[in-house]
């Protein structure tokens, strides 16, 4: 008796659980359903409703910034290297970061919702953008957009159909990078990290992200040029296979793949990992931590990145959002970010703040013939992005399922 | 005033279905909702498909996911191996924490017994984190703890890769077995073992008839967890493992791009544990845990 009361009453409120899950479910997955065909009607025109009209006003006390590591910098890694603090001085707004390993990462990340600001690749930006993630920039209200370098500006990755969706944070290539008691010879080619005759084998490191595959496929586009390979973001069938062929005789060398910086650091200075691919702030960690380190861009070309800062579409904090993308792009800022991460710096006028004068020589900040060969990072689509019509090109989802696969 | 509160009561009293329903709801929501209500999610999505430029979900239903998963080499693969992983950590912590918790609870005096337990305890004290970066610095191929003090006797360091997350996982995850087993041979009556001394068995024997089976539900509640946690893990195969990957790992690397394949790669390690939840069953452990 007792025992069939106590199973009445479970399943009396059982099945009041039940109800509101169901009222629950069904409203919540009506309200994603319309997102969701929102979005697909959107990958044909770019969304994000009109930018920001201005003008900037006092701000609302603090900003979410979602960034890669190195970007944004409040004294916590090293004391000297800190523009954080004058900016919650200036502005009145607090920053609250997240740095993140991969651009696949700070997609998903801004998808949860929750951050003002990102600083994302080119394989995140229009994904983002077509996402309806992220809002259109007024660049009127940004007044260190007069001095970004122009072949920065309003480029397939951070722009649709003329209307600007960031502000051009900085550029640089991926590098090859050793471990100089490992490696005696300075290197200045990617064969050693995919030869399987490697003299390093169980000893190279790779980038643990799909957009990795573009990096197998700058190096074919040098060695195997039959394969017409001329945009390492658009690969057809044939193109992709032979890509992933390479990468696969590359997993017999790897000793481990990274995608976490500080483990890639830690990784090179032990020697752990004697030969990969690397960031340049990689190789700065390292060397100030006393590790026997070098790096240098391949003769074969490189992958590279342009990121952009770009607004979250419903931000509660657009006035902090606007001083912060203003203040991080502004000449003596840029340049401090600049020089502590490794990269070419996108205002022009920060060339003339570093305190390294030769430094935007030696990241080649306006040489355009060097980013000949830098291939930044891009999100792959069907349709080909080197323009060829002819043929279906894979996309970024396959890009990852075959990425996975390898992996696993 | 006290009429008010007669009824009151009464009315409780009088509908104690009521009662029940209104100190149960709370759990039960816990339960259907965040629990059982995410994991329904979680399986219907695995039956979606994902949008090829934004890696958005469209709302399709198809079985494509799941064809992925058991036609692709690679992957299926990765699910031995994760079970294969899973096995060896709870094999190896039921190998230690067996000759422990036995001493702990029968060999030891009684009064040592809390500082055992807080000993045991300890590892849970620090950060998952910190423990496994600890484990990657002592596996350190050539130049970690353990490379250096195998070197003598001419070996090499296990480096990263299978054989370090089985150490790592087997180290994090022992506390978990050891008290289980230990509360289970605490609760062993001495009579038994007396008998059975008295019976004419030797420790062995004794230990074969009366201890196993006594203790075997409680082996079997540790072994649900250094299982299920070890099948789930994906943090410190990425930190130690080198470029081995387990089935957390798939989920990690594609729930961006395609987050219904990461769903259906996740609903594996639950079907194994309910698999293996009722296996258990078959033996009538879990009715005595």
């Amino acid at each position: 008796m007792h025992a069939k009361r106590l199973l009445k009453a479970t399943v009396v409120s059982a099945s009041a659980m039940l109800l509101v899950a169901a009222c629950g479910g069904s409203s919540g997955s009506s309200s994603s359903a319309g997102s969701a065909a929102a979005s697909s009607g959107a990958a044909a025109e770019a969304p994000g409703g009109p930018a920001f009209a201005g003008p900037v006003g006092t701000g609302e006390g603090q900003v979410n910034i979602l960034a890669w590591p190195g970007y944004v910098e409040d004294g916590s890694t090293d004391p000297k290297v800190d523009w954080v603090t004058q900016f919650e001085k200036d502005s009145g707004c607090k920053v609250n970061l997240k740095t993140f390993g991969t651009s696949d990462e700070a997609v998903k990340l801004m998808q949860g919702g929750g951050w003002d600001v990102v600083s994302a690749s080119g394989d995140a930006t229009l994904r983002l953008i077509y996402g309806d993630l992220v809002q259109p920039v007024n660049t009127d209200l940004v007044p260190s957009y007069a001095d970004i370098f122009p072949d920065l500006k309003m480029q397939k990755f951070n722009s649709v159909d003329g209307v600007a969706y960031g502000i051009p944070h900085g550029r640089g290539a991926n590098l090859i990078m050793w471990n100089t008691d490992k490696v005696t010879t300075p290197l200045d080619s990617w064969a050693v990290t995919f030869d399987a005759n490697s003299p390093y084998k169980g000893a190279v490191t790779a980038y643990d992200s799909p957009i990795f595959i573009a990096d197998a496929a700058v190096y074919l586009m040098a060695t195997q040029p039959e394969l017409g390979i001329t945009d390492p973001y658009a690969l057809d069938k044939t193109q992709f296979d032979a890509a992933m062929a390479l990468l696969t005789q590359q997993k017999d060398l790897i000793g481990e793949y990274w995608s976490d910086y500080t483990k890639a650091t830690q990784a090179f200075e032990s020697g752990s990992t004697a030969v990969g691919t690397s960031w340049q702030v990689i190789a700065n960690l390292a060397e100030a931590d006393g590790g026997h380190v070098a790096a240098a861009k391949a003769k074969e070309g490189a992958t590279g990145w342009s990121d952009t800062w770009m607004i979250a579409k419903d931000t509660p904090h657009i006035n902090c959002a606007y001083k912060w993308v203003d203040y991080i792009a502004s000449p003596s800022v840029n340049a401090q970010v600049a020089e502590w991460f490794g990269e070419a710096p996108s205002n022009a006028k920060a060339c003339d703040l570093t305190s390294d004068k030769n430094f935007c020589t030696t990241y080649h900040a306006g040489d355009t013939e060097y980013w000949k060969d830098v291939y930044y990072w891009n999100t792959p689509t069907t349709k080909c992005l080197d323009g060829r019509t002819d043929v279906q090109c894979i996309p970024y989802s396959e890009w990852g399922t075959a990425w996975s696969a390898l992996r696993s | 005033m006290t009429t008010t509160t007669a009824t009151h009561r009464g009315f409780w009293y009088r509908h104690p279905g009521l009662r029940l329903g209104g100190l149960l709801t709370a759990p039960m929501a816990w339960l259907v909702v965040v629990y059982l209500g995410s994991l329904g999610a979680l399986f219907l999505t695995a039956f979606y498909q994902v949008d090829d430029f934004t890696s958005q979900v469209v709302r399709s239903f198809s079985l494509k996911n799941f064809q992925t998963l058991f036609t692709t080499s690679a992957y299926y693969q990765s699910v031995f191996r994760t079970i294969s992983i899973a096995l060896l950590v709870t094999i190896l912590c039921l190998v230690i924490a067996v000759p422990l918790a036995f001493f702990m609870a029968r060999v030891a005096p009684r009064n040592w017994r809390p500082v055992m337990i807080a000993l045991v305890l300890t590892p849970l004290w620090a950060s998952y984190l910190v423990k496994v970066y600890a484990w990657r610095s002592m596996l350190q191929p050539e130049t970690g703890v353990i490379a250096w003090f195998l070197k003598p006797l001419g070996l090499d360091g296990p480096g990263y890769g299978y054989v370090g997350i089985v150490i790592t996982l087997t180290y994090l995850w022992l506390p978990y077995m050891i008290l289980p087993v230990y509360a289970g041979l605490t609760r062993l009556p001495d009579s038994m073992l007396d008998a059975s001394a008295d019976l004419g068995a030797h420790s062995g024997r004794t230990f074969r008839s009366i201890v196993i089976p006594m203790i075997f539900p409680s082996v079997v509640a540790g072994s649900i967890f250094t299982f299920s946690l070890s099948l789930g893990d994906y943090i410190t195969a990425q930190i130690v493992g080198g470029k081995v990957t387990m089935l957390g790992n798939i989920v990690q690397q594609t729930y961006v791009t395609n987050l219904p394949f990461a769903a259906a790669v996740a609903t594996l390690p639950v079907i194994i544990i309910v698999l293996y939840l009722l296996a258990v069953r078959k033996t009538g452990a879990l009715e005595s845990v």
